[in-house]
């Protein structure tokens, strides 16, 4: 070795391009670029279509059928018809899905048949379309129920839709929390239920909420179900109660887009900018808050 | 106490045959806190520990040893009910706590661990500050103390396991910012504050360096002035250099061939460890299996 390394200096840098190597590169880079591409140029396009009404108009204004009222026209009505059924779902969704799964991680023994089929039923009901929820919401919370065509009839059926993702997200949450933490507090005498609200529930707040909160981005986003729960409305007036009309903004962007006049597919771009920006500053924050409160054992 | 008597020799009488009377470990001091009396231990079908005797006496380091799977953590964890939280688990015969059957319908076992607290052979602070650690089991306990007087609970624990000089003035930073050793000594002062009578200890010890391990044992002797200690190890030194009284268990072959473990003798440290009753023990503490 000292024979050699004294004149000639050891190349370590060299590289023998492999030709299956770089076609795999250039393979999943195209992938990555195509994808992330397609994306930034729909949001190019409706940032650009939207622009000349990216302004306070947009959540000042009321919406409208008129062509004539479409320059002063908004989608306030939708803002805030989408906040009262999204705050609402969250408050029916996430206390029934983080209890379900607190039942299911730390007191359901696994050996019943019962529990076993709640499991299966639980994988079973994330896979469901939405609209199927939105048919299971008019038929009976809607009409067998009598609760109409109202805020809470949607935020309903919107937790049903949600409270599997919630469920199998707490539940994720909960497993990773190690048991000889559970453990090591029970031999210090502490109860079953001191020990999961002590010590197991905040060591898996931030996989909880990271999955809440995709799991409400998602009820903001979805219009299937809310087509069949009167949400088609055109609504000149804000919610103002669980048994109030609505009409929300995935649903109100639908309306606009349909109407054959200039100004309305304007107003329709701006409103997806709008709902865009919410979805992607929901998800950053899951993102932030699951890297912030990364494993610490 | 009769710890710094012990001499650490393997005796070379091991196989000297020994009436079973006098076998029965003699607790002419001691008075006893826990009697196990005729206990197995099941894992679903698989009967892991069978038929076991013994006593363990107050204020004494009672020290059990053998081969890996002979059920020493078993035993362990039967003594205050952990054996509960495995799934499958069961088990016959008795355990009497001050003559109380810990296992009689009416015993609460969160009663019983309340009595006799346990320390983990890894290290497990919860994520929460070195002050909430300790303070946990006062909290969990419903003792309704003011501040000044958790605080009083908190340095008392931290101060009886050796650990209150160097967390002293970070008593806000995490559980999980200290030393492997430190984390152990933070685990028996949470375990004090939790103020039990009998304190078990599975290979507190096994996770940390020569220096952590005998500032560990200096604790423990400390400790066995106001607690009666039960403590799992393969260290034979260690066993010899803290306890007052050691179990040896092993692991044997049924007719059916399965493995299960027992006791085989109980006695003085200085008995067992200079003149067992049994050559199994003697081969054992000579190094030549387990
Ligand atoms: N949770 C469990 N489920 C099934 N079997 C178990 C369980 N815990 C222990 N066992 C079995 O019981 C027997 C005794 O195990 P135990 O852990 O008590 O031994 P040990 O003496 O503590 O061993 P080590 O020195 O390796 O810690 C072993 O055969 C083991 O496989
Ligand atoms: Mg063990």
């Amino acid at each position: 070795m000292s024979a050699q390394s004294l004149n000639t200096p050891l190349v370590l840098t060299r590289r023998r391009p492999r030709l299956a190597e770089l076609a795999f590169n250039f393979a999943i880079r195209a992938c990555v670029f195509f994808a992330l591409g397609f994306l930034l140029a729909l949001l190019a396009f409706v940032v650009y279509k939207g622009w000349s009404r990216l302004d306070s108009r947009l959540w000042e204004g009321m919406p409208t059928a008129r062509k004539s009222r479409i320059d002063t026209a908004g989608v306030q009505s939708a803002i805030l018809g989408t906040l009262w059924v999204v705050l609402t779902t969250a408050a029916i969704a996430l206390p029934l899905g983080i209890s379900a799964a607190i039942y299911l991680e730390e007191y359901a023994d696994n050996r019943r048949w019962y529990n076993r089929i709640l499991e299966l039923n639980i994988q079973n009901l994330a896979g469901v379309p939405s609209i199927v929820f939105g048919i299971l919401g008019l038929g009976i919370i809607a009409r067998a129920f009598g609760l109409g065509f109202s805020v809470i009839t949607a935020a309903i059926t919107l937790a049903l839709l949600v409270l599997p993702t919630v469920i199998i997200a707490s539940r994720e949450a909960i497993r990773a929390v190690p048991s000889s933490i559970r453990h090591a507090s029970l031999a210090l005498g502490a109860s079953k239920w001191q020990t999961v609200w002590r010590q197991v529930l905040p060591a898996a707040v931030p996989g909880i909420a990271t999955g809440s909160i995709l799991a409400v981005s998602r009820a903001i986003g979805e219009a299937a179900p809310l087509l069949m729960l009167g949400a088609v409305t055109l609504v000149l007036f804000n919610p103002d109660g669980f048994d109030s009309v609505y009409t929300t903004l995935p649903i109100q962007i639908f309306n606009l887009i349909k109407a054959p006049f200039d100004g309305f597919q304007e107003l329709a771009s701006a409103a997806i900018v709008l709902l865009l920006a919410i979805l992607l500053a929901m998800n950053a924050l899951a993102i932030f808050i699951r890297n912030r409160y990364a494993k610490k054992w | 106490m009769v710890n710094d008597m012990v001499t650490v020799m393997p005796s070379s009488r091991g196989g000297v045959e020994i009436t079973p009377q006098e076998k029965v470990p003699n607790y002419r001091e001691a008075q006893t806190v826990l009697e196990m009396r005729d206990v197995s231990v099941s894992y679903g079908a698989f009967k892991a520990v069978r038929h076991v005797d013994l006593r363990i006496g107050e204020r004494e380091i009672t020290a059990l040893i053998g081969p890996s799977g002979c059920g020493k953590s078993t035993v362990l964890r039967a003594l205050n009910r952990m054996n509960d939280l495995v799934p499958g688990a069961s088990m016959t015969g008795s355990v009497t706590y001050h003559d109380q059957d810990i296992y009689a319908s009416q015993v609460d076992p969160i009663e019983v661990r309340r009595h006799i607290g346990m320390v983990f052979q890894k290290p497990t602070p919860f994520p929460k500050s070195i002050y909430d650690n300790v303070a946990y089991g006062p909290r969990v306990h419903g003792r309704k103390l003011s501040k000044a007087e958790l605080d009083d609970v908190v340095e008392e624990a931290l101060t009886g396991a050796a650990l209150w000089d160097e967390v002293k003035n970070k008593l806000k930073a995490s559980g999980l910012s200290l030393s492997g050793g430190q984390q152990q000594r933070l685990c028996i002062a949470r375990t004090i504050a939790a103020g039990p009578e009998v304190i078990l200890a599975d290979e507190p010890c096994s996770a940390l360096d020569p220096i952590a391990t005998s500032r560990i044992e200096e604790l423990l002797l400390e400790l066995a002035k106001k607690y009666t200690i039960v403590i799992v190890t393969h260290n034979m030194q260690q066993a010899a250099r803290i306890s007052d009284r050691t179990a040896f268990f092993t692991a044997e072959l049924d007719d059916d061939g399965e493995r299960f473990g027992r006791l085989v003798e109980m006695d003085q440290t200085t008995t067992i460890f200079n003149s067992p009753g049994d050559r199994r023990t003697a081969d054992y503490i000579a190094g030549r299996f387990g």
